[in-house]
């Protein structure tokens, strides 16, 4: 295993001096692109992600629509200046079009895609800024965005990834913990409904960490969510307060 | 039960009641449990509680009253554009009283690709090529010969109609012909060119303004300004 350059856990707090069971501070904004039915731009840290729904429409050409659901879309991509050496390849590389379909798989139990059939739903998602977590950010402005284009969903769906750091549970791994960590968990979760949507694992894990790491990405989703609600609350209640203040 | 208490926002997976209360609007069932589908206010009406959406696209009902454009001239029929994710057509036998020889007549020469029509949904089948089926042989539907149509987002409609009506009685006072598609398309026809200006705009501001409460009172005073103004122009 790569040595990392600074010691990722020292005297019980990590190198960028959180606690192993503390999120990186979550900033969230929803419609914020307007030219989309529904946004969101979502930071954990110095990841940033922005998601854009356009839909439900038509679907162009007709042949790939079904006849019984809508047909949802995913593209994740991360921008050419969002890392922070070598400038990413603006080209949609193998890691990314498996990022789109994990994504697009953790949505679609939240999506009543039945209510929209022969149609499509595309949701675009940026990665402005990545620093470890990205799949998982983009997970909560995806859902974010959904809700913002008033499409049917079943509940929201917040990311957090969970890692296994110096033999340590850790959440919300930043880039440098997601490098040189043991181990990496992205989870997705249904707050309301109290049921996972996505659940990948890489490292090596004791059933006991990985009961522990999930454990603790519940806790830190239910965090997120209250900031989300927050984000969506202050969407809608600016356009009262438009009006009273005047 | 209800879980929720009135004009309250809410969000998708909440809570609003248990599965045997009343509840109208975009809610599922999950285990016992009615929980809300969309970002919405919660309304209380006499004896239902109503999840008002405050986002999202027209979902076509049949029974609804809507402003389409003619999208397509097809060999028995039209393609019209409804403000949904799904084509709407517009077969001549419900377009037509008297029959006609299709073999001699184009279809043309009563409706061409561009023309706006106010139509009834005479049925939505999700399973048929064309989900929405529409009709004119209805009353106060046909093709649109003059006026304006504003367009306002889909969830904004019950706003400008008002709890029964009382929002388009206060903007009937202009003194225009006002048609309310349900798909958020309304049709304007006034006298005078300012009088439909006026309207566009007013019915814009509802739009904006729609989640705060005392909007008609508002509506109502603006109305009664511009009344005022024209009065005063005219003398």
């Amino acid at each position: 295993m790569k040595k990392p350059p600074v010691p990722l856990l020292q005297n019980g707090l990590r190198a960028d001096g959180r606690a192993p069971d503390q999120m990186r501070e979550v900033q969230i904004q929803v419609g914020t692109v307007s030219n989309a039915d529904g946004s969101a731009v979502v930071s954990y840290g110095a990841t940033t992600a922005v998601a854009a729904v356009y839909g439900p429409r038509e679907m162009h050409p007709r042949h790939l629509s079904l006849p019984d659901r809508g047909v949802m879309r995913v593209r994740y991509h991360m921008a050419p200046f969002s890392t922070k050496d070598e400038r990413k390849s603006p080209t949609p590389s193998r890691r990314e079009i498996e990022i789109s379909k994990v994504l697009r798989e953790a949505l679609e139990p939240a999506v009543m895609l039945e209510q929209y059939p022969r149609s499509r739903i595309d949701v675009f998602i940026e990665i402005l800024q990545a620093d470890g977590s990205t799949r998982v950010a983009s997970l909560t402005a995806a859902s974010l965005a959904l809700a913002d284009a008033g499409i049917y969903m079943r509940d929201l769906v917040v990311g957090v990834s969970v890692g296994l750091v110096d033999g340590t549970v850790v959440l919300d791994l930043n880039g440098l913990e997601d490098n040189y960590g043991e181990g990496d968990m992205p989870v997705g979760y249904m707050p309301n409904l109290r049921r996972f949507t996505l659940l990948q694992l890489d490292g090596a894990w004791t059933r006991e960490k990985f009961l522990e790491a999930l454990g603790l990405a519940v806790k830190g989703a239910e965090y997120v969510y209250q900031v989300a609600r927050e984000a969506l609350k202050n969407r809608y209640m600016a356009i009262a307060e438009e009006i009273y203040g005047r | 039960m209800y879980y929720v208490t009135p004009r309250q926002l809410i969000f998708p997976g909440d809570l609003v009641a248990t599965a045997d209360s009343r509840v109208e609007g975009p809610v599922y069932v999950d285990n016992g449990k009615i929980r809300s589908a969309v970002v919405g206010l919660v309304e209380f009406r006499e004896d239902v509680v109503v999840i008002v959406p405050l986002e999202g696209v027209y979902k076509p009902k049949k029974g609804d009253l809507v402003i389409g454009y003619v999208t397509d001239v097809l060999a028995t029929g039209w393609e019209v554009d409804v403000r949904t994710f799904m084509p709407a057509y517009l077969p001549v036998s419900e377009a037509l009283h008297k029959h006609v020889d299709l073999e001699t007549t184009p279809l043309t020469t009563f409706l061409n690709i561009g023309d706006v029509i106010v139509a009834k949904v005479k049925d939505v089948d999700l399973t048929d090529e064309y989900p929405v089926v529409l009709t004119l042989k209805e009353e106060r539907v046909g093709k649109v010969e003059s006026g304006t149509v504003v367009e306002i987002a889909p969830v904004k409609v019950p706003r400008v109609v008002g709890k029964k009506g009382s929002m388009l009685a206060v903007l009937a006072e202009v003194g225009c012909d006002i048609v309310v598609g349900q798909n958020g398309r309304i049709w304007v026809k006034c006298k005078s060119p300012r009088d439909e200006v006026f309207l566009t705009s007013l019915i814009k501001k509802i739009e904006a303004e729609s989640h705060v409460m005392g909007l008609t009172d508002r509506v109502k005073a603006e109305v009664e300004n511009y009344k005022k103004m024209r009065q005063q122009a005219q003398a």
